[in-house]
């Protein structure tokens, strides 16, 4: 019954020059080409981008939601990774 | 021996506490089934809505007064058909089908906001379907952006952003009308007339009649009741009538000093009702439209499926 459905897209767009792409949202379209230009049509009507980027949702792999606490905790207790756990003299400059 | 465990938490109330500390719901978090249930219905329900809400305003593209009106009106048509998709794909982030929920919306099993199944018999109804149609979809929609469901809410972002044009363009539309010749006044009176009630019929029944409001609320899907928006638009809209110098086709509107709001008279639900049952003055013509429409689109969709197996094949055969 789903024959008719096109495939499912992920679109990503530039808003300016000099800044990454951004995930805005999905739509269908046959294949590739057609999926920039209706991405053109629905994300860009008021010159949200100068780039997109489009791919099958089907090939967005993600990490699983119910491992999160466990997937991130290694970056958790290591403050020494960020610079104000430094205690730097008044007297230093440009540190 | 005393132990310090609280005990463990159910994961429909995890799920509770992190709605109450106001952190949004991803697409793969775990999810009660009503939750998505509800979310699926309400924003396929938004989608379908934008849909058939280009069909009123669609009718006077090729009639519009000026060229620059007429630019205006393919644009803000343009944007409702950009709505619609932006709330179908953020449905289809739950596990709905885009098919599926196209075909509930032709057989008549969805719904979609009744305003739509009002005839627009008028230019002047033009102005009154941004002014006032939109301007209650907006106050409907400000809040949805900090709706509890991530893609929801983000989606209703770029809605609310594109809203703004569509309301002040008819407004825009209306004083034109009312700085005009008297007939054109009396024309824009008349759409008034005509679009107040079902507008304020927008905002869905009373309170004590909408069984849905107190668990959205809860799953803050919803963050204002039905009632508290209707009066939030009346309170909008009737010094901008004023300012208009059209007058608000309601007996009973008067301002409540002590409230610090306007009172206003009933709603006529019966009305209201037979519209939602599908026996308003132009449902029939609405779905009918909307299933031709797609219908005689089948075919390019057909073709360009079998051009992209086609394309796939060849470059298969190729590397």
């Amino acid at each position: 019954m789903n024959q008719s459905e096109w495939p499912l897209w992920e679109v990503f767009i530039r808003s300016k020059q000099g800044l990454d792409h951004k995930h805005v949202g999905s739509l269908h379209a046959a294949d590739a080409t057609m999926a920039i230009q209706n991405a053109r049509d629905v994300y860009t009507r008021r010159l949200e981008g100068v780039s997109i980027w489009v791919v099958e949702s089907t090939h967005i792999h993600a990490s699983n939601p119910d491992d999160a606490e466990a997937f991130f905790d290694p970056a958790a207790d290591k403050v020494y990774r960020h610079p104000t756990f430094y205690d730097v003299p008044d007297s230093i400059k440009h540190m | 021996m005393e132990t310090l465990e609280k005990p463990a938490l159910t994961q429909e109330e995890q799920f509770q506490a992190r709605i109450d500390a106001d952190v949004r719901i991803e697409p793969k978090d775990w999810m009660p089934d009503a939750y998505r249930k509800t979310l699926i219905r309400q924003i396929s329900q938004h989608a379908h809505s934008e849909l058939v809400g280009m069909l009123p305003e669609g009718n006077w593209i090729t009639r519009a007064p000026s060229l620059k009106r007429k630019s205006i009106l393919l644009s803000k048509v343009q944007d409702e058909a950009g709505h619609g998709l932006y709330l179908y794909s953020a449905a289809e982030t739950l596990g709905a089908s885009r098919d599926q929920m196209l075909a509930d919306l032709h057989s008549g099993k969805a719904k979609y906001s009744s305003i739509f199944n009002y005839p627009t018999l008028s230019w002047a109804d033009m102005g009154c379907v941004g002014w006032l149609v939109d301007g209650a979809a907006i106050l409907n929609q400000v809040p949805l952006c900090r709706t509890s469901y991530g893609p929801y809410a983000r989606a209703m972002v770029r809605v609310c952003k594109e809203e703004s044009f569509h309301q002040r363009q008819g407004f825009e539309v209306m004083q034109t009308l009312c700085e005009g010749a008297p007939a054109q006044k009396e024309m824009a009176q008349e759409a008034l007339n005509r679009w107040w009630w079902p507008t304020l019929m927008m905002f869905g029944p009373k309170d004590s009649e909408s069984p849905n409001t107190e668990q959205s609320m809860k799953w803050r899907i919803k963050r204002f009741t039905n009632d508290e928006l209707r009066q939030k638009f009346v309170d909008m809209m009737v010094p901008q009538a004023e300012f208009l110098g059209l007058t608000v086709p309601d007996p009973a509107l008067k301002w409540n000093e002590e409230r610090k709001a306007y009172d206003f008279g009933e709603v006529n639900w019966e009305e209201f009702w037979q519209v939602v049952k599908g026996n308003g003055l132009c449902n029939a013509d609405r779905l009918q439209a909307r299933v031709q429409a797609h219908e005689e689109g089948a075919w390019v969709r057909e073709a360009a499926n079998a051009h992209a197996a086609k394309r796939k094949a060849r470059e298969g055969v190729g590397a």
